[in-house]
């Protein structure tokens, strides 16, 4: 049997002249969260389209399940999936929106009550679908990706609309379904929500695969940041030639100069910018986070 | 195919929905068949298009159906605009691609939507025919008619007849709103583009040229319904010619829009 959730090799998408999805190919491994981020048209929900066939590649070969993705029927019974969004009937109720999709699926609706009061819907499942707040109607969406009793769960932006305590409770819905051995591929434009859950990532731009593997590779290939401001906002200047001038790779960003080094070379920053005459009143050497990986592998910022 | 069949029983069977449509089938029913009766001596006609149904033709063993019959039409055109907007809707709601992720069969979702639509239709037309017979039933001593042959051998095979006719031209026209729902993606797209057609289109095309009646597809359906011969705004189309045509049409349409329903892409 397979040891992969996903796996895709040279997936394409074109629709007349104009690429989608390019020669992607990535793996997800079974049991883990893998994020899958990109920018705005990057693919990613044309990929996950691919991925339960809604809509067919134009090229390449892929795998769920350990089931070709040409045969959706022999792997979606075991797919969750939450796609561009919550869609529902609007005139239904929560539950009933659920129980159409149970009775399609051809699961049993005694699930439905324990799926609403697992998302905190259990006292509004009665409720019109049309009456639910953004992030109601997104916790809604999520209860119906988790009906199969999934192996595999597919979210598209699950976090949208969601307040803090929502993010933080899909965050640890997420990662209590990890656990029990699902593996879960989840797209989001909140990238510290994906770095704080995943151990996988798939990074898109323009349709192509920029990078594949573990978060933690990614994280340890950044180099360290200085991030350093002056006392006065004319000294930004003088502190970037001072950084470059020693050979450091340096940006002003968010009204400070980052230099990427090593973080002991804080010291001799802090020395030169003293002999310069520039009082410092932030010097601070950390990783980039993802969001500063993600902009710096993308070149989007 | 039968839990697709199911699941949209579960949207068909919400109040507004089912409680309106039945609401509209009984009220048209009752007052088709309530005219046949009260203005049987209306010099304006009491049939549709000011064709007068008289005591003798009412007092046959058809007579008990002639409001039934006269209502098919109409019952058609309400199966063409649920139809289309249980089939459209997934569109518009963004629904379908929940659908296709529980059921990737999408000849297997056509299948059993249709199978559960058909199963409404035929609920209405059960209604209908019980409120127009029963209405004809109650009004037919104070206009003067006869029933004495209605529920007789004849009688009730004319009961027979034509609430099959009715269903076959019922539900052919359903499969032309499902077919407008499936190519133009949008509820009232396809409700107005089929409402327009049967009623307004066709009609003038009529008017134009007589003939062009027996080759128009809600034309063969009516005459369906009634059972061939002369309708309101027909000379007469045989039965067999209309349901060959109808046939035609609807089989033509279906496959059309199956085979693009499977082979295009969800995107949205």
């Amino acid at each position: 049997m397979s040891n992969t959730a996903i796996s895709v090799t040279d997936l394409s998408k074109k629709y007349g002249d104009q690429v989608a999805v390019s020669h992607a190919t990535f793996e997800v491994p079974l049991g883990t969260i893998c994020g899958f981020v990109g920018p705005n048209g990057s693919g990613k929900t044309t990929t996950m389209r691919m991925l339960l066939g809604l809509i067919t590649p134009t090229g390449g070969t892929g795998e769920i399940l350990g089931e070709s993705i040409k045969h959706p029927e022999k792997y979606l019974p075991r797919v969750g999936a939450m796609i561009e969004g919550p869609a529902f009937y609007p005139a239904l109720s929560g539950k009933e929106n659920l129980n159409v999709l149970a009775t399609l699926g051809g699961f049993s609706t005694d699930r439905v009550q324990g799926l609403l009061e697992q998302v905190g819907l259990g006292d509004r499942g009665k409720s019109k679908f049309k009456t639910y707040s953004l992030g109601m109607k997104q916790r809604l969406g999520i209860a119906a990706a988790l009906l199969p009793n999934p192996k595999l769960l597919m979210l598209d932006e699950p976090t949208n609309g969601l307040d803090p305590e929502g993010i933080q409770e899909v965050r640890a819905l997420l990662r209590s379904l990890a656990n029990d051995g699902t593996s879960v591929f989840v797209s989001s434009h909140l990238l510290s929500e994906l770095e704080l859950i995943s151990d996988y990532l798939v990074m898109l731009r323009k349709g192509e695969v920029v990078f594949t593997g573990k978060m933690s590779d990614l994280m340890l290939s950044q180099q360290p940041v200085i991030i350093a401001k002056g006392a006065n906002e004319d000294d930004l200047v003088k502190l970037l030639a001072i950084a470059q001038q020693a050979g450091h790779h340096a940006t002003i960003r968010d009204g400070a100069v980052h230099v990427q080094g090593p973080a002991q070379w804080a010291v001799e920053f802090n020395r030169a910018a003293f002999t310069a005459g520039i009082t410092l009143s932030q010097l601070t050497p950390q990783l980039p986070n993802l969001e500063e990986t993600f902009f710096e592998m993308t070149g989007d910022k | 195919m039968w839990n697709v069949a199911f699941a949209e029983l579960r949207k068909l069977r919400r109040p507004t929905l089912f409680f309106g449509t039945m609401g509209a089938v009984v009220f048209f029913s009752a007052l088709f068949s309530s005219l046949l009766f009260l203005l049987i001596d209306s010099p304006q006609g009491n049939s549709d298009r000011g064709r007068t149904v008289g005591r003798e033709v009412l007092g046959l063993a058809t007579g008990g159906v002639q409001g039934f019959s006269n209502v098919g039409g109409f019952l058609g055109i309400i199966a063409l605009c649920v139809f289309a907007a249980q089939t459209a809707q997934e569109y518009t709601y963004g629904t379908l691609r929940n659908l296709l992720v529980r059921q990737p069969g999408r000849l297997r979702i056509l299948l059993g939507k249709f199978l559960a639509m058909n199963f409404f239709a035929v609920v209405m037309i059960v209604l209908s025919a019980i409120v127009s017979i029963g209405a004809s039933v109650i009004l037919a001593p104070r206009a003067e008619v006869s029933t004495d042959l209605w529920f007789g051998v004849d009688g009730r095979h004319a009961i027979f007849t034509t609430f099959i006719n009715v269903t076959v031209s019922v539900i052919g026209f359903g499969t032309i709103g499902m077919v407008l729902g499936l190519l133009l993606r949008s509820p009232i797209s396809a409700i107005s583009f089929g409402v327009l057609w049967l009623l307004i289109v066709e009609n003038l095309l009529i008017a134009v040229k007589n003939s062009w009646e027996k080759w128009l597809p809600g034309a063969q359906l009516s005459a369906i319904a009634t059972g061939g011969g002369p309708t309101g705004r027909s000379v007469g189309i045989e039965y067999s010619h209309a349901l060959l045509v109808g046939g035609i049409y609807v089989a033509v349409g279906a496959t059309i829009a199956s085979l693009l329903f499977v082979r295009r892409d969800v995107a949205n």
